[in-house]
Parts: structure tokens; C-alpha cells; sequence
């Protein structure tokens, strides 16, 4: 029952008004893409036990994606941030690396 | 005997008596008892039996850690089993009866598994899961079945009635001991929103019990100023019966309080279910005491040392006449004081380790009881009830010196901190050495979303057994900064108890136990766990912990951990030769006591368990003998019974009216998306795998969305609105999913395409109208043309029709000629009366889903969900006339370009005709010679749609098969759940009007 922050509407939404919606930050690989690059896409994805990046819908609420950066393991919530960014906020990235020196950042 | 003594018991009312029943029997305790207390004042010391062997179960403790006696209480709709006599409140009339035995208490059958306890050794379940396996199917699992088991399940619907609510607070203190009480003061003084509750009915904890003096006076009277403080608070909340069930994910918390379980019938909620969300909690939840492991410590009589000293002071009631204390601490002999001054005897005091000269057990000599030190009990003697026990050195193998005869035995092995709420969340724990315990390592509590600690423990729970109150005031001040609340600075109130010199932890007594005392030491008196069984385990090589608690049960069940724990780990690794902190423990789940079930789903029972989604003409479908079928939320009409008629009867005439006559079809639930905006049509290119910007004005076109993988997720027909407005169906359980499916995109991956979506779904109703009289009704209404050449198939258009102001699409999904109108929501239930009423000269009849299913399968249409399951690409339906091949991308292209894909060996769609017109079953698969890798019968295909035509008098069916476009005319078999096989013909999946002549009319 996690708590994060809509960026848009600015409510600190329960779980419950929420939708996840899988690891931010993917690309999308279409017609003429070679199959590796689709695979990738479409189905490797990363389970970090630690920093990791979602994609959030406030569902019941405003109804608008966002991300979110938070730890796994401890739940610990960085930051939310709108989904029309292509990379995590430099803010927030900074503040993972103060609060967690062994992370080795967004890629 | 145990029985009520002549005078104290500070929380009982002599003078008002109170009636109860147990197994029948007709009892009598008095207000304030617990079930436990008021049993044992009745000599009542036989509660239960054990889960595996049957054994004679008493009681063992006071409160929420007892294993044994659990009692199914009340009957009927307010049956409630598992029910713990220490935590159940004594009321008149209460009824109570024992659970797990056969046929009797005192006689159980059950017990023949106790002789048989050899053949039950640790792992027994596996065991016999494994080999062999026709011994467990006919004789171990019906034995097992008919005399293990907790309480009787209840039968009848719950007659009580539970509520739910929320709350909010910056700190919720659990436990309302002398710990939770002074961390209270200090939060509420600091004026932060502070909840306190604890699960008894009674504030303060041990301290009164073990006669501590807190801020220079008795701890009950201390408990009652700072009650009498905390209650005049407003940013104060106090809620005794509450229990903290469990800790979760970024201050959430889940609180169980019993509002009427004492005061059955009175009217109120039963339990009432807190849903919290805290800024801190501080778990002063204090701590629970270590049995012993000695031969027979199961044998009713046998209770922790502390239990003895709550029952004697909080409800005079002594467990016997004649008491041994057994220890490896000062603690314990509290009681043997106790029971001393109480006027009891207290046989002895065997204390294992060899010097006790602290001031308890100097105190205790100094009453004349006879301290044994160095000593263990080898065994204790009795069968449902102690009758004596044999004593030995601690450091030996059990050889007895001395018997000495005795009704009650006290035990203690020390105290373990109660750290449930503190590791649910994932707080980590640090072995203490000094006095044999787990305790919270404050380095690494459980977080909250901020990155600070979620959970603080405080007084016993956070290891500080004998300064709590000291502690409780660090912890909270700890917790109130972190909060932003400044506290007061007051002197903290001095918590006086008497010094107590270090326990000796013993893990099983005596030390050099030989296999025959160690199969009669219990660890977990409730599962049946043995320290042999342990022992065993780690023998079959089960080095984990919580390995061995599965393999073992150890723990397991109600327990979780409460009594069974430590002890265990110790003997798991002693066993291995390890250190325990290396073993660890097994992780704490939430509920630390049950909850029931009828308080977690509150008020969601019945009519409100789930919302409905409800058409507007929903009051007339019940009114004219709707049969209902859930479609996600949606209730829809599968058919209009008529009196008489079955199901399949009704069916069957509603599709013969509506293909000779007029048909009227509730379309209400169809999903209505609007796109709209100067990059409406190339978004909407992008989502289906047609073409749709070029869709005209005024024009309906087919669509089909895919999901990345190319697999086939909803289709629908799509209307040019105008120039920059498109409107989308999609099917009735789809619409919220596709809604949130085009907006992802446009939100996550073309957010700078200018497209708005708005779900109109219910914003409008609409009606399928549809037969060959279909126009001839719509024309009777007076309004817009409706004519073929005003309003050709595939078109739409907005006018009125009988006043309603509505848009008409020509659109079918049955092969008729069918109009599907739609009017504002807020005028469905009038249009459809009106199209009722005006149709009836037309032969109308309202159909339902069933039927409308039966048509479109004669037709050959597609269902999501029946022909698709989220692995069947568009091409595998012969849908590839709606695949662009022009454009460049659409949702799905890459994945369909997979090469798997294109592999000729596909299961594709056709149809299938029974060769002698029975209906194939649904599920049905077509099975091929030989068996694949996993020696399973090869398949080659299955149905997906099959239905009885009632107008072709005969079964139909669609479905897949390998390479099935290319084996028209070939006759395949269908399996049966008989056994059978239904042959069937490769046919065309159009099964009716081929060409489309009807619905172009
Ligand atoms: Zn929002």
C-alpha cells in the first residue's frame, strides 16, 4: 500500500487510487527493428532490488501517467515526475546518488 | 484443583456472577473474568486436544500468545471458532465448546495417533504426500481428515455485522502498558494527533501484576492518572480491545476492535476494522514469555510462570494447590511469591542455573519456599492433568533424585521482546546475548515512503525489559523530532522494579536429554512440534529456518511465532552446530492474533458487496423477466424468460423473432470512446490496424486493436464525426481498458500529438433494432429518414426519432437489417418503453446476450475473449482484410512480423458442422495421434464458439484448427467429457446469409 505523489493533481495518492504500469523509461521499437532490439522492448526487463523507475497512473484520480523513482527493497520513494520526460529529473537523480553512494545511476 | 481463591483479583466484581456453558456444562464466573480465568475458577483445566496427536491440552498463558485452549464459541450464524479463552471477555449466557477431539473430550479416539507418534515424526505431511501415495489416499488422509483440524468451520451466513473505518494519526502507540502510556504523555503534551490502543480491556499492562511503583506510587494507580491525563486531551484517541493486526507499506495499518464481542446482541458492530495510515508507529507491545523444553511440559497443569502470576493477581484464581516453579531467571520467582502469600503451596522453586542470590529469589527463601538451583525437571507425570514431577541436575541426562508431587507447574525460559508490528514491514533484529532474545536493531528499521523510520519499538518490545517507562520516553522522543513536534521537557518518572541477575538460557532441560525425554519436549504445543522433530530435521539436512518451520509445522498456524519461536531455533541450531543469529528467524506475517473474516470484508456483504453497473433500462429488464449474466461490472439480460420457458427456450425463440421479425437488444454497455483532435485520425491509424483517418464523414468503419505483441485485444466499429472527431466502440468489458490503453499513449509516448479522448460509454444508452420489420418500426416513430438510400448500411446519422433526439448508426452484428440508435442516457428507459410500445404491431421481443452471441456466431463474427485469448493475431481469424498493408506502423505490426507468426502450421480460424447436428461442448479439443514431449495426447485444435442454431435446427461451432482454412470438407472429432467424440466437418465459419443479403436490404 505505497504512497506517491501525482505530479499533476498533486495528491499524495494511496495505492488504491493508483495503476502500475511497469519499468519507465522504455523506447519503442517498431516496424524494421531488428528482433533483438524488439525483444528487448517488448519483454527483457530490469528487477533491480534497489533504484528502480515505474510508470504510474493516478487511475482514480486525475487519470494521468506519471513516474516514479523509488527502492524496491526498502520502499523508499525518491521522487514522482511527470511521464513526458525521456530520463529521470537531474534533481532527483542527485538525490539517489546522496541517499545511495553504491547506486550507479540511470542508464 | 484450580479454583477461585477467597479474596483479590483486581479485575474481577465478586458481586456480579456471571453464567456460562462449556461442552454443555453449566458454569459460573464473574464480571471481569476472561473465558480462560472463569474455566480454571471451575477446576475446568482440560480445554482441548492437540492437532496431531490428540494429546490433553490445558492452558499454558494469559493472553494473546495461548496455543491451547481455543474454543468454537457461540452457535449457528454466530458461530465462532478458534476463539481464544484468554482473550474472550466472559458474558452471560456465553457459550462455549472445545474443538478437536472425537468423540469427546475426555475420551478421543484421536489419541490412538499419540501411541502412534512414531509414525507421525517431523515432516510427516511430506512424507507421506510423496510415497506412497495410496496409503495416504485410503489410510492416512481420512483418519488425518476426520480427527485434526481447528475449530467447525461456521455454516450459516454471518448474523453479526462488522464496519470499517479510517483514520489518520502522526503517531500510533500499540499497547497500553506503563511503556505505551508514558510515550503517550510525552506525544500528546507535544501536542501531536496521537492514537493509543491496546488489545486487552484493561490499561497498564504487567507492572500492576508484577507490583512495580512507577513515579513514586503503585503502577495501577499511575496507569490511572495518566489515563485520567491522556483522556482530557482532544489530540488524544484511546481505544482499549483494539488490537494492531499488522504493519504494511508506508504507514499503513490494520487495527481489529472488538466493540461487541463482550456484549453479544447489544446492537453495535461486532468488530470494527481500522484502516490507518500513521506517520510513525511506536510498538510498545511489550513482550511475551519462553516455555521450557522438558519432558511432558505439555500436560495441563504446565503453564508459563507469568500466566500463573496474572491468573492469581488479576483474577484470583489459582491453576493448583500446589505448585512448582521451574527457571532460568530471577522473574519466575515473582510467582513463586505470589502463590506464597496467596496462601498457596509452592512445592518448590528449580532453578537450573547453579547460584540464585538475586533479591527475588533471597525474597523468595527468605518465605520459607525451598529452592532447588542447578536442578531441571527430568519429566513431568499425568495424563490430563500434572501429577507430579521428577527432578534431575540440569548438567545431567535426566536421571531423577527426586519426585515431587504437585497439581500445577510454573515455567519460564526468559522473555522475547513482541516485535511483530516492527518486522511485518521489514525491520531487521539483533540477537541479544545477555538475556537470550531477538530484539529490534534500531540501525535498520522498516521505512517509510521518505526514507525514515516507519515503526520505533519502545519499554519490553524494544528489548528494555525492566526500564520501560525510561525507554518508552526516549523512543518517543525520538520519534516526535522526526515528526516535527518539540517535547516537553519533564523528568521523566522513575520506574522501580527489583534487580534481577542474568538468565542462563536453557534450551532443553536437563542438557544431556536422551531421545526419549527430548520426543515428549514440546516446542509448539498447538502443531504438535517436538524438539526430536527438530532435531530430525535438521538431520534431513533442513539447515534453513524457515524450511524446518514448513517441514515441521513449528510455528505454523495461530502461533506465529508467539511461543514457539526462540526455543526452536535454538534446538535447530544447536542441531547444526551453529550460533543463532547465524539460523536467524522466521518472518513475522501479519495478523499477529486472527482477525475474522467478517471484519475484513465489513460492510462489503450481499447487495453492496461489489458495485453494479446498471443500464438505464435495467428496472424494465427485471421487470420482464430478465435472466442476468455478469459482464465485467454490467449486469446484462442473457434472455427474457417467459413463464414456462427454460433458458435455452427463451433463447431460442428470441432469435427466430428477431431474424423473421424484430428483435430489440439493450446495447447499452458497448463501450464509446471519442478521439478528437487535429492528430485524431493518425493517432487512431496508429491504434487499429485498419485506416481510419480516411474514414468519410458520416461513415462507420470495423476496426481491430492489437497490443504490441500484433496479438488481437478489441475490436469495434468506428464513426467519422467530423472532421477532427472520430467515436469508437469498443466491446462492453473493454471500454475502461481501451480508454486507458489510448491514453497511455498519448500521454507516455506521442504527448506531443494533439488528440483529447473522452469515455462516454454511459453517458449514452443505445438500442439494437433489429429484423426485417426493423424499418417498418422505425418509420411508425415519425422523424428521420431511415430509408436505404438516406441512411445506407455502414453509415450513420443524427435526427430524432418519435421526439428522441438521437444518432442512428446502420450497423449489425446479428445479418439483419439493424439499426443501432443511441439517445442520452437520461432518456434510455422512455425510448426503449416507446420502441416497446410501437413495436408490438411489428412482433417486437426484447433479446438478450445469448442470443445475440447465437446470431453473430451464425454469422461468423468474431467474439474477443471467445476467439481470442490474448495469443491469437488477427491473421489467425482470416481478419487480415482489416490489416493495412500501406501503412507503415500500427500498434501490433512489429509484433505480428515476428517469424513464428507466419508459420503455415497455425491454428486458424473456421467453422465446423456436427455430422449429426449435436453440439459440440464447449472447451472441446480436436485431438491427433501420438503424444508430445511431456507424454501428453497431441492436439491439433479446439472450439472457441459452439451453439445449437435455432435457425438452422443445429449445432454450429467455430474454432481452431492447424492449417484450417486449408482443410475445408475434412471431418475431425471433438473430444467429450464422456469420453466420446463428436465428429464434425471443416466448414466456412459463415455459417447463414453468406453473402450479406439481409443487412443491405
Ligand atoms: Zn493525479
Amino acid at each position: 500500500m505505497l504512497i506517491l505523489s501525482c505530479p499533476y493533481c498533486g495528491i499524495d495518492a494511496e495505492e488504491t487510487e493508483l495503476a502500475p504500469g511497469g519499468e519507465a523509461h522504455l523506447k519503442r521499437f517498431g516496424p524494421g527493428s531488428d528482433d533483438d532490439a524488439f525483444e528487448a522492448y517488448m519483454f527483457a526487463r530490469k528487477n533491480p532490488k534497489g533504484v528502480h523507475f515505474e510508470r504510474w497512473r493516478h487511475a482514480y484520480g486525475c487519470g494521468k501517467w506519471f513516474l516514479a523513482a523509488r527502492c524496491t527493497a526498502t520502499l523508499e520513494v525518491f521522487g514522482t515526475y511527470p511521464a513526458q520526460s525521456t530520463e529521470p529529473p537531474v534533481e532527483i537523480v542527485e538525490k539517489i546518488k546522496a541517499k545511495r553512494p553504491e547506486w550507479k545511476g540511470f542508464s | 484443583m484450580s479454583t477461585r481463591l477467597k479474596s483479590g483479583g483486581r479485575l474481577i466484581d465478586r458481586s456480579a456472577p456471571l453464567d456460562f456453558t462449556f461442552n454443555g456444562k453449566r458454569l459460573r464466573g464473574c464480571a471481569g473474568d476472561t473465558l480462560a480465568s472463569a474455566l480454571l475458577a471451575n477446576d475446568q483445566m482440560l480445554l482441548g486436544r492437540s492437532f496431531k496427536y490428540h494429546r490433553p491440552r490445558g492452558l499454558v498463558a494469559s493472553g494473546a500468545e495461548e496455543p491451547n485452549a481455543l474454543v468454537n464459541l457461540g452457535q449457528g450464524a454466530r458461530l465462532e471458532p478458534n476463539q481464544r479463552t484468554t482473550t474472550t471477555e466472559l458474558f452471560d449466557g456465553l457459550e462455549a465448546r472445545s474443538q478437536n477431539h472425537w468423540p469427546s473430550l475426555d475420551f478421543d479416539v484421536g489419541v490412538v495417533n499419540n501411541y502412534a507418534a512414531r509414525l507421525l515424526p517431523g515432516g510427516f505431511y511430506y512424507k507421506t504426500f510423496i510415497h506412497p501415495r495410496a496409503a495416504w489416499k485410503h489410510f492416512f488422509e481420512p483418519i488425518i481428515r476426520h480427527s485434526a483440524g481447528l475449530g467447525s468451520a461456521p455454516k450459516d451466513r454471518d448474523a453479526d455485522r462488522y464496519e470499517q473505518a479510517y483514520a489518520f494519526c502522526d503517531l500510533l502507540i500499540v499497547g497500553g502498558g506503563v511503556a505505551g502510556l508514558q510515550a503517550a504523555l510525552v506525544a500528546g503534551r507535544a501536542g501531536a494527533r496521537v492514537w493509543l490502543v491496546e488489545q486487552t480491556a484493561h490499561w497498564g499492562g504487567r507492572a500492576p501484576v508484577d507490583g512495580d511503583v512507577v513515579g513514586g506510587m503503585p503502577a495501577a494507580d499511575w496507569v490511572e492518572a495518566a489515563v485520567l491525563e491522556l483522556s482530557a486531551m482532544d489530540n488524544v484517541t484511546l481505544r482499549l480491545r483494539c488490537m494492531a493486526a499488522g504493519s504494511y507499506d508506508h504507514g499503513y495499518v490494520l487495527l481489529d476492535e472488538k466493540l461487541a464481542d463482550h456484549t453479544p446482541g447489544d446492537g453495535r458492530p461486532r468488530h470494527r476494522l481500522w484502516r490507518m495510515r500513521v506517520g510513525k508507529i511506536l510498538a510498545a507491545t511489550g513482550a511475551i514469555e519462553r516455555p521450557l523444553s522438558f519432558a511432558g511440559n505439555d500436560i495441563p497443569g504446565v503453564m508459563l510462570a507469568g500466566a500463573v502470576r496474572d491468573y492469581a493477581v488479576n483474577w484470583a484464581v489459582s491453576p493448583g494447590d500446589r505448585t512448582v516453579v521451574v527457571t532460568n531467571n530471577d522473574d519466575a520467582y515473582r510467582t513463586a511469591i505470589v502463590l506464597k502469600e496467596a496462601g498457596l503451596e509452592v512445592a518448590a522453586v528449580i532453578d537450573a542455573r547453579n547460584i540464585a542470590n538475586g533479591p527475588l529469589p533471597e525474597r523468595a527463601r527468605a518465605l520459607g519456599i525451598r529452592v532447588e538451583t542447578g536442578r531441571a525437571i527430568a519429566r513431568v507425570k499425568g495424563g490430563k492433568r500434572v501429577e507430579a514431577v521428577e527432578i534431575c541436575q540440569q548438567a545431567g541426562e535426566g536421571a531423577a533424585s527426586t519426585t515431587l508431587s504437585c497439581d500445577a507447574v510454573a515455567m519460564s525460559g526468559g522473555w522475547s521482546p513482541v516485535v511483530h508490528l516492527w518486522s511485518h514491514c521489514g525491520g531487521k533484529l539483533i540477537w541479544d546475548e545477555s538475556e537470550a532474545m531477538f530484539r529490534p536493531d534500531a540501525t535498520r528499521p522498516p521505512l517509510h515512503a521518505d526514507g525514515t523510520a516507519m515503526v520505533l519499538c519502545a519499554g519490553a518490545a524494544n528489548g528494555a525489559l525492566r526500564q520501560a517507562v525510561a525507554d518508552a520516553d526516549a523512543q518517543v522522543k525520538i520519534a516526535l523530532q522526526a515528526l516535527g513536534f518539540e517535547a516537553e521537557s519533564e523528568e521523566v518518572p522513575a520506574h522501580d522494579v527489583a534487580d534481577e541477575s542474568a538468565l542462563e538460557p536453557v534450551w532443553i532441560m536437563p542438557q544431556g536429554a536422551g531421545i526419549a525425554l527430548r520426543s515428549k519436549m514440546w516446542l509448539d504445543f498447538q502443531n504438535d512440534v517436538k524438539v526430536s522433530d527438530v532435531q530430525l530435521a535438521a538431520r534431513e539436512g533442513y539447515e534453513s529456518v524457515e524450511h524446518t518451520k514448513r517441514y515441521t509445522t513449528l510455528g505454523m498456524a495461530t502461533d506465529q511465532g508467539k511461543l514457539s519461536n526462540i526455543n526452536g531455533l535454538a534446538v535447530l541450531a544447536d542441531s547444526l552446530n551453529a550460533q543463532i543469529p547465524q539460523v536467524g528467524t522466521t518472518t513475522f506475517r501479519p495478523p499477529y492474533t486472527p482477525v475474522p473474516l467478517g471484519a475484513l470484508a465489513g460492510e462489503a456483504r450481499g447487495e453492496i458487496f461489489q458495485p453494479l453497473r446498471k443500464t438505464p433500462m435495467h428496472d424494465w429488464h427485471q421487470q420482464n423477466g430478465a435472466y442476468f449474466e455478469p459482464v465485467g461490472h454490467w449486469r446484462r439480460p442473457y434472455c427474457f424468460q417467459r413463464p414456462g420457458e427454460t433458458p435455452e427456450q427463451a433463447v431460442h425463440r428470441e432469435v427466430k423473432n428477431t431474424r423473421e421479425a424484430l428483435g430489440l437488444l439493450d446495447a447499452s454497455t458497448l463501450g464509446k470512446i471519442i478521439v478528437k483532435g487535429p492528430d485524431a485520425g493518425r493517432f487512431l491509424d496508429m491504434l487499429y490496424t485498419g485506416v481510419m483517418s480516411t474514414l468519410p464523414i458520416g461513415k462507420c468503419r470495423y476496426g481491430l486493436m492489437c497490443n504490441e505483441q500484433g496479438f488481437l485485444s478489441d475490436d469495434g466499429v468506428v464513426a467519422r464525426i467530423d472532421a477532427d472527431t472520430w467515436l469508437c466502440h469498443t466491446t462492453s468489458g473493454g471500454a475502461d481498458r481501451i480508454h486507458a490503453w489510448m491514453e497511455d499513449w498519448l500521454q507516455c509516448e506521442w504527448w506531443d500529438w494533439q488528440v483529447f479522448t473522452a469515455n462516454v460509454t454511459e453517458q449514452y444508452a443505445q438500442v439494437a433494432v433489429v429484423g426485417p420489420n426493423a424499418r417498418k418500426l422505425l418509420e411508425s416513430l415519425g422523424g428521420m429518414d431511415v430509408s436505404k438510400e438516406a441512411l445506407p448500411f455502414m453509415h450513420w446519422a443524427d435526427g430524432t426519432l418519435g421526439g428522441f433526439a438521437c444518432r442512428v448508426y446502420r450497423i449489425s452484428f446479428s445479418g439483419e437489417l439493424s439499426y443501432e440508435i443511441a439517445v442520452p442516457a437520461s432518456q434510455g428507459a422512455a425510448f426503449w418503453a416507446l420502441l416497446h410500445k410501437a413495436g408490438a404491431a411489428f412482433g417486437a421481443m426484447p433479446y438478450g446476450t445469448e442470443a445475440l452471441h447465437v446470431m453473430r456466431a451464425e454469422k461468423g463474427f468474431i467474439m474477443i475473449g471467445d476467439e481470442t485469448d490474448g495469443t491469437i493475431i488477427p491473421q489467425d481469424l482470416g481478419l487480415d482484410w482489416a490489416i493495412s498493408k500501406k501503412k507503415p506502423d500500427y500498434l501490433g505490426k512489429r509484433g505480428q512480423e515476428r517469424s513464428f507468426l507466419a508459420n503455415p502450421d497455425r491454428w486458424k480460424l473456421v467453422g465446423f458442422e456436427t455430422l449429426d447436428g449435436s453440439v459440440i461442448e464447449d472447451g472441446a479439443y480436436i485431438p491427433e495421434h501420438g503424444v508430445n514431449a511431456n507424454n501428453q495426447r497431441r492436439v491439433q485444435g479446439r472450439v472457441t464458439s459452439t451453439y445449437h442454431s435455432p435457425t438452422l435446427g443445429r449445432g454450429i461451432a467455430m474454432g481452431l484448427l492447424r492449417q484450417g482454412p486449408a482443410r475445408m470438407g475434412e471431418v475431425v472429432e471433438f473430444t467429450r467429457m464422456d469420453g466420446g467424440v463428436t465428429p464434425a466437418r471443416v466448414v466456412d465459419p459463415v455459417f447463414f446469409d453468406k453473402d450479406g443479403e439481409k443487412q443491405n436490404v
